[in-house]
Formats: structure tokens, C-alpha cells, sequence
């Protein structure tokens, strides 16, 4: 089952080692990481997807709480939360194609960024179903390249995770 | 006040009451050398760096305090790797310092540069690359404080070569603030209502005790517990010691190769309080039959161990000493009287046994028998690992907590020897024992020097099967005899091997040689090496079959 953990920690050299490396250390799964700053200086936020049973995630959050450097470790995964990824593609569009994807795009709401003689880059943003389905609809004119940001969580409302309890 | 990096080491020492600190030196560390020299503070000089590693350990686990141990960049720091993990294992309070390469080297592949703290992030609590001597005195003083609460263990600090001898001011902070470092020592009340209910309930009730109870000093909160509740208690080779030997209701180790009585009262509870302990696959053979009817409690300072390997039915994350403290004052016996004549009647009808009988055979049970009953159970004893590492754990009984000193969650052969001299040179009027074995006494026999260089009467008996036995015990047993590497052709003459270092070597082949010579090596006020050249074929029994529930053992105590 995939849990969504979102892990406060001190912005130090090594954390980001520290926390991926407990987590194949352990045996544990990531599918998913993305790690960024918060409004609080020297505190920054990661998001970790893992493939795993509740027992697990309840032994990975512990272990995640061992670490120094660790400040809160919250599962999102059965909270009221939006995520979102960001996804750039890559894909080839000859000029007979191009305005197939550029319709592809709108109904998707991406945004194409560049565009060159055979190829363009779009920019879409959403929730793991619909960017798998934009990037199925996309593989039909080839897709050259992607690069994503991971994904990333809030919770719904004006309650923040540092008030979640853990 | 402007100190440098290697002055402010030496002034958390200071600030710490770090007696003595164990090392070896080299060119990343000199200039914390040459501030240990001038400030003449006690070091002891190892032969190896695991040796020095081991040493603090072992001064660690026999007083309580955070060992430290120094080594210099890249090799030296890597011979500290199997000490750490060692420590790491049994959650022993140490700090490391090692030197690193300048800090405009780092990265580079500079002489002498290896990732200590790359390498050892699983196998340390905690570690530090300091880059800027202004957030030093911190380091130092969470390093301290990392090791030394909560669920103990080793730290270490990378300090750069460069940063040993830049100033910064030194005000060595009296509180620690680690905003997510904050264990909880309390157990939770209504927990341990519900764990004094249970109690309060149960028919069947056994105490299984671990390390926990000896790192916090819970030993008279657990026999209280045992008697007051009239409950049986067994403990796991780090927890030896935690329960006098001698009390009725004390079952000896579990696991493995725990005894009949221990092994047969876990299988059959109906209540097992497991105290600082973590359910260690020695401990518990095949996790799914292990305790089967038992509910469970467990209370261990580290909230990550509870439900780790076993559900607990009541968690209790908390200091042992406290929550045990806590339970006590809230506890009504239940009706265990049944159960505890049954369990005392497995202690009687199936104890340990071995059988000594040919004069010319020595057997090596016999051996530390002997050593328990010259000693009154009253040294602090210190082994390696493997089959003699188990004797030791049966016949030697320590009686008091921190007397008996063992790797147990790594199995580190080779720790045995300096530990015991860690445990002497926190000690130095005890009379210390190292029980070991032929091939790990090997891993760091060099340290015989370190022994003499300060004349530490540390008495290293050898149990001398000519074996890697526990392993050959393995092979016997479940590869058809068939003795891969396992004989140790080409050991060295022990006693000419002590001798060459200036230290003295006796030797003992059969019964009668035996207490003459641990008496003789208690008169010789320096260190000895005694060969007990014991019987190659024995094995340790009792023994649960891997993998199988814990009262399948092979027997051991048939008369
Ligand atoms: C450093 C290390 N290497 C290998 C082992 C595996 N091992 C466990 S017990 C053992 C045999 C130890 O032989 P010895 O010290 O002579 O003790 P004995 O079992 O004969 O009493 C070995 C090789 C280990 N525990 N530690
Ligand atoms: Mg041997």
C-alpha cells in the first residue's frame, strides 16, 4: 500500500543521505522523493512515496524519528491533502503534429515551454492519474525525455503538518 | 576565551570528566596530540585502533561513562568501523574523534581521506564533519550528550586538521537544545496501569530482561519486581548480571542456548514483560512460535524497538529504571504460585550440565567453574565469541551488573581482550577476566603490549580448543562434520607469545592444573596469559535448533 510521508528535517549536510539511506538500509522502498525549503529557515521539507504495509510505515516512521537531524515525520496518506508533481516532457513533434499536441496540452491545462524544429517541451502538473494519462496520450508522438520533480503534499484546510500529531 | 579546535577537545574532556581517553595517533590528529601531551591528560596507547575502540567499550560498559577513543584520517578511521558497530549493537555510550584531511582537501581523495562519516552513518547514533569551528563547542557538547542518553550509543566527530588548530571562542554550552532529539524517559501512566493490571491478572508471568536494565541501572527495580510478583526471570547475555545468580527465581540466559528452565517459561507464559530488551532473533528462534500464549509488555526507551519484531500488547516507551519504579508502586501480585513451582522444578530436574570424567580431557566448562567459584563470582569478566563465549555466559554467574562484558548483538570476535583492558584501566584494583577464545584472542592479541606499557594485571584465559568451535559446532551439527577452515593449525605457543611481550604465560591441560594456575595468575601483579588446552570435541548445549521454537533444543541436561 503506498503511504505519503512528509519528513521535516534540518537542512545539514548529509540529511538527505541519511534519511534515503535508512530507508534501504531498512529495506524499505522509495518510490517517490522530492525535497524543498520551508517558510522556516534551515528547515527543509521532504516527501517520500513507499510501497509498503502499515506495520512497516509505522517501524519506518520510528526509525525516520531516531534520525538526529529528523524533526517530524507525518503520514499524510489517510489525511485530507492535495498533492501535486511537476512533470517536464520532451516530445517529438514534427510540424504536421503540432497542433494535435498543442490541443492534447490544453485539455490536459499543460503548458508548452520551448518548441524546436521536431520537438517541444511541455510542463504539466497534477496528481499521479492525470500525468499518467497525459504521458500515455504523449508516448503516441514519441516522448524523447522527461524529468520530474516528485511529488508533493499539503494538507487540505488551514491545518499545517507541523500540527499533525505523530 | 579563544581556544583551538584541539584545545577545545581538551576542554570538553574537561567539562565532560573524561578520565582517560584511548588512541593512537597520526599525522590528521597531531596537533590534538600535541595538546593532549601538554595538557598531560591520561591516555592510553592501543596497538591497533579496534583495540583502542574496544578498550573504551569495554571501560564504557564496566562504568557506565562514555568511552573515547581518537584516531587519526583514513586508516586509522576505518579500523574504528568494527568497534562502532560493536557499540552500536548494544547501544554502548561512546565518543570517536577522528582527524580528517584539511577542510580544502575534503573530496579530493588527499592522502589519508576516507568518508568516516559516510561510512559509519548506519553504525553510529549520530555523526559530525565539522566544518566551522564556531559551531564546535556544540558539536562537542551534543556528542556528549547524543552517547550518553536516551538510548545510548557511540557518536563520532570528523574534525579536520585545519579546523585542530583555527580559534574560536569557546563557551562550552551547559544545556543541549536539539529541538528533534528529545527521548522520553516517563512512561506513560496510563500504560503502566494497564501493565500492573495484567500482572495483577496473570497465572503464567515471566520477566525477560535485557541490556536495557543494566545501561539504566534498573537492576534492583527488576529484582524487586521478581519478588514482589513472584515472577520468574530470565535475562539475554547483555542483561547477565542484571540478577544476582544465586536468587530461586532467576532462570538464566534465554535464547538460543538458554536453559531448559528459561527457554520452557518464555514458551509457556501467559505473560511476558520484556524490561530494556529487543527480541533479538537469538533470543527468540522462530519469531511466530516464540512466547505463543503470551500477552506481551514490553518497556524499552526506544520507541522503534516496540513492535519491531514482536507486537507488543502493552508498549511502555520509557527509561526501564523509571517505568519498573512506577509499575512497583502499583503492583498486586497475582496467584503465580503454581507456575513458579513449576518453573523452579525445570530449573531443578534440568540444569546445565557437562560432564568431567577423564582426568586428561579437559573440559572447558569445567574451566570457568572453576575460575566462578576462585573469583566468588566477583571479577569482572570480559569474553570473545563464540563456544567459550556461551560457557562463559552458563558457569561464570556474574553476580553484579557491569561485571559481565560481552559483544552480543554484533558477535565482534576479538573484543574480549581490550575490553578487559578498558575494564582495568577504569578499574585497576578489580581483578579483571577476559574467557577467550583461541581464534579470537588472535583478532588482537597485540594489545598484550598495551597491557604491559601501563602494567595492567588484565588475566586473559585462553580457552584453548584448537578450533573456530562455535563454528565447528555448526558444522557438526548441520554439515555433516565436514570441518571447512575451521582448525587452527599454526596458532602461536601462547605462553611463549605473552612472554615475548614481557608479559607471563601459564598453562593448564588437565583437572588438576587448573585452580593452581588461575591462583597463580592471581598473585602475578601484571597481566597473564593462561592456555587451557580443553577438550577440541565439545559442544555447547543446550541448543535450539535454528530455526525452530525455543523448547525444541537439544538436550545437554539429561543426567
Ligand atoms: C570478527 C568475526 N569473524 C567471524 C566470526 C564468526 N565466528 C563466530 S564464533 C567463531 C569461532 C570463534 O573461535 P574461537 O575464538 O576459538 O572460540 P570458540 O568458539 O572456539 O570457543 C567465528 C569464526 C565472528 N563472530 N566475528
Ligand atoms: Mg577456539
Amino acid at each position: 500500500m503506498k503511504r505519503i510521508l512528509a519528513i521535516l528535517v534540518e537542512d545539514r549536510a548529509g540529511v538527505l543521505t541519511r534519511v534515503s539511506g535508512l530507508f534501504s538500509r531498512r529495506g524499505y522502498n522509495i518510490q517517490n522523493i522530492a525535497v524543498g525549503r520551508t517558510m522556516e529557515p534551515g528547515i527543509s521539507r521532504m516527501t517520500v512515496t513507499v510501497d509498503a504495509d502499515p506495520l512497516t510505515v509505522e517501524q519506518v516512521v520510528k526509525q525516520l524519528n531516531k534520525l538526529v537531524n529528523v524533526i517530524k515525520v507525518s503520514d499524510l496518506t489517510d489525511e485530507l491533502s492535495v498533492g501535486r508533481e511537476l512533470i517536464l516532457v520532451k516530445v517529438k513533434a514534427e510540424p504536421g503534429r503540432r497542433s494535435e499536441i498543442q490541443q492534447m496540452a490544453a485539455t490536459f491545462r499543460a503548458k508548452i515551454i520551448d518548441i524546436s524544429p521536431d520537438s517541444m517541451i511541455i510542463e504539466v502538473t497534477g496528481e499521479e492519474q492525470k500525468l499518467q494519462a497525459f504521458l500515455l496520450m504523449m508516448q503516441e508522438f514519441g516522448i524523447k525525455e522527461i524529468a520530474s520533480t516528485g511529488k508533493i503534499c499539503l494538507l487540505r484546510g488551514s491545518k499545517v503538518t507541523r500540527e499533525l500529531r505523530s | 576565551m579563544k581556544l583551538s579546535g584541539a584545545q577545545m577537545v581538551l576542554a570538553c574532556l574537561e567539562a565532560e570528566n573524561v578520565e582517560v581517553v584511548f588512541g593512537f595517533p597520526g599525522g590528521a590528529v597531531l596537533t590534538l596530540y600535541d595538546e593532549l601531551f601538554k595538557k598531560g591528560v591520561k591516555h592510553i596507547l592501543t596497538r591497533h585502533e579496534q583495540g583502542a575502540i574496544h578498550a573504551a567499550d569495554g571501560y564504557a560498559r564496566a562504568t557506565g561513562k562514555p568511552g573515547v577513543v581518537i584516531a587519526t584520517s583514513g586508516p586509522g578511521a576505518t579500523n574504528l568501523v568494527t568497534g562502532l558497530a560493536t557499540a552500536y549493537m548494544d547501544s554502548i555510550p561512546l565518543v570517536a574523534i577522528t582527524g580528517q584531511v584539511a577542510t580544502p582537501f575534503i573530496g579530493t581523495d588527499a592522502f589519508q581521506e576516507a568518508d568516516i562519516t559516510g561510512i559509519t552513518l548506519p553504525i553510529t547514533k549520530h555523526n559530525y564533519l565539522v566544518k566551522d569551528i564556531h559551531e564546535f563547542p556544540r558539536i562537542l557538547k551534543e556528542a556528549f550528550h547524543l552517547a550518553g542518553t536516551g538510548r545510548k550509543g557511540p557518536v563520532l566527530l570528523d574534525l579536520p586538521k585545519d579546523l585542530q588548530v583555527e580559534e574560536g571562542e569557546f563557551d562550552y554550552p551547559q544545556e543541549v537544545d536539539i529541538s528533534s532529539y528529545k527521548p522520553t524517559y516517563e512512561g506513560h501512566s496510563g500504560q503502566i496501569m494497564r501493565a500492573a493490571a495484567a500482572i495483577k491478572k496473570a497465572y503464567q508471568p515471566v520477566l525477560y530482561a535485557g541490556g536495557g536494565v543494566i545501561s539504566s541501572g534498573a537492576h534492583a527495580e527488576l529484582l524487586a519486581l521478581s519478588q514482589k510478583g513472584a515472577i520468574p526471570v530470565t535475562t539475554t547475555l547483555t542483561g547477565l548480571g542484571g540478577v544476582p545468580t544465586e536468587y530461586a527465581l532467576f532462570l538464566g540466559m534465554l535464547g538460543m542456548h538458554g536453559t531448559y528452565a528459561a527457554n520452557n517459561a518464555v514458551h509457556h507464559a501467559d505473560l511476558l514483560i520484556a524490561v530494556g530488551a529487543r527480541f533479538d532473533d537469538r533470543v527468540t528462534g522462530k519469531i511466530d512460535t516464540f512466547a505463543p500464549g503470551a500477552r506481551v509488555i514490553h518497556i524499552d526507551i526506544d520507541p522503534a524497538e516496540i513492535g519491531k519484531n514482536v507486537l507488543a500488547d502493552i508498549p511502555i516507551v520509557g527509561d526501564v529504571k523509571l517505568v519498573l519504579q512506577e509499575i512497583l508502586k502499583r503492583l498486586r501480585p497475582g496467584d503465580t504460585r503454581e507456575w513458579c513451582d513449576r518453573v523452579l522444578h525445570w530449573k531443578k530436574d534440568y540444569p546445565l550440565s557437562y560432564q568431567q570424567k577423564d582426568d586428561h580431557c579437559l573440559k572447558p566448562q569445567f574451566v570457568i567453574e572453576e575460575l566462578y567459584r576462585l573469583t566468588g563470582g566477583e571479577a569482572i569478566v570480559t569474553t570473545d565469541v563464540g563456544q567459550h563465549q556461551m560457557w562463559a555466559a552458563h558457569y561464570y554467574r556474574a553476580r553484579e551488573p557491569r561485571t559481565f562484558i560481552s559483544s552480543g548483538g554484533l558477535g565482534t570476535m576479538g573484543f574480549g581482550f581490550p575490553a578487559a583492558i578498558g575494564a582495568q584501566v577504569a578499574f585497576p584494583a578489580k581483578t579483571v577476566f577476559c574467557i577467550a577464545g583461541d581464534g579470537s584472542f588472535q583478532m588482537n592479541s597485540q594489545e598484550l603490549a598495551t597491557a604491559v606499557h601501563y602494567n595492567l594485571p588484565v588475566k586473559v584465559m585462553i580457552i584453548n580448543n584448537h578450533y573456530l568451535g562455535m563454528v565447528r559446532q555448526w558444522q557438526e551439527f548441520f554439515y555433516e562434520s565436514r570441518y571447512s577452515q575451521t582448525s587452527l593449525e599454526g596458532s602461536p605457543d601462547f605462553i611463549r607469545l605473552a612472554e615475548a611481550y614481557g608479559a607471563r604465560g601459564l598453562r593448564a591441560t588437565s583437572v588438576e592444573e587448573v585452580a593452581p594456575a588461575i591462583k597463580t595468575a592471581l598473585q602475578i601483579p601484571g597481566p597473564v596469559v593462561i592456555d587451557f588446552h580443553v577438550d577440541p570435541a565439545e559442544n555447547v548445549l543446550p541448543m535450539v535448533v535454528p530455526n525452530t521454537s525455543l523448547v525444541e533444543m537439544i538436550g545437554g541436561w539429561e543426567k
